[in-house]
């Protein structure tokens, strides 16, 4: 699925600018307990998690994630965005719960990453 | 003294020749861990990972050798008073090992447990402490290698063979 779909269909918001919306994104990982997010080694992910803190571009830097969806209209710092626009990692905001996004997702043919 | 070893039986021939050899590594790095800095917990395993990744080190090899040394990196940051991360390079493999300065586990067994945790709320807000720092090390490592007990230091050994 690609970028732009994403952001249509969770009526999101890109925080990440000058990022290509054509990207296609091939599975989605949602969770908000590091450990958990950890699990997904066998192939780079989207992550949906209302986690803000810089752990986050670190979990990143770890299993290269291919982006993160900020949920329930969380929005990380300024310093958060810039070091995601550094790794030329995709951010985006919606204000739809976890719940709904990954529904959404998953129901359009976004599949769940393996694990 | 409690230990606790996980050796996975595809590579423990070549353990073995490993223990008795005692190879000297290719490159070695070294980072502190200090008590409660998230900040910089994980520093040590970015750094490791940016150095496998210039070697050509297989994608979800680089993950799994990841994800165990940000683990027991934020074990340390976490539960100890602090330590050190060292990671020993070699030809075909990578030893880490993760020393602190206590306070020491009581009940090794317990914190193998997936679930089990003794993280405090300030830690677990951001998204840690789900009890599954150690099984998560164990499933990614090849070879680990624990050893604490309540009252002293912990070390921590894993490796993972490139292939």
């Amino acid at each position: 699925m690609k970028l732009k779909d994403i952001l249509e269909l969770l009526e999101a918001e890109l925080l990440t600018p000058d990022t290509d919306v054509e990207v296609d994104l091939s599975c989605a990982f949602g969770s908000d307990l590091i450990s958990d997010i950890l699990m997904c080694t066998k192939e780079s992910t989207l992550l949906l998690t209302g986690l803000t803190n810089p752990q986050v571009i670190r979990l990143s830097d770890m299993i290269d994630l291919l982006g993160v969806v900020f949920v329930r209209g969380k929005r990380p710092s300024q310093d958060l965005i810039d070091m995601a626009i550094e790794r030329k990692l995709p951010l985006i905001t919606t204000k739809m719960t976890m719940y709904k996004s990954a529904g959404i997702l998953y129901n359009k043919g976004l599949r769940s990453c393996q694990i | 003294m409690a230990e606790y070893w996980n050796i996975n039986e595809d590579f423990k021939s070549r353990f073995e020749v490993f223990l008795k050899e005692k190879p000297t590594p290719a490159v070695t790095l070294e980072s502190p861990v200090t008590k409660h800095d998230f900040t910089n917990a994980g520093n040590g395993s970015a750094e490791l990972k940016r150095l496998l990744k210039k070697l050509g080190i297989d994608p979800v090899v680089l993950r799994k050798v990841a994800v165990a040394s940000y683990e027991a990196e934020i074990n340390l940051a976490a539960h100890s008073e602090g330590g050190v991360m060292k990671s020993n390079v070699h030809a075909d493999l990578v030893h880490i090992v993760f020393e602190d300065i206590g306070p020491g586990i009581e009940d090794i067994q317990k914190a193998l447990e997936p679930g089990f945790s003794t993280a405090i709320e300030y830690v677990r807000e951001m998204g840690f402490g789900a009890g599954l720092g150690l099984p998560n090390i164990k499933k990614n490592s090849d070879v680990m290698h624990l050893d604490s007990e309540k009252g002293r230091n912990t070390i921590l050994e894993i490796i993972t063979y490139f292939k």
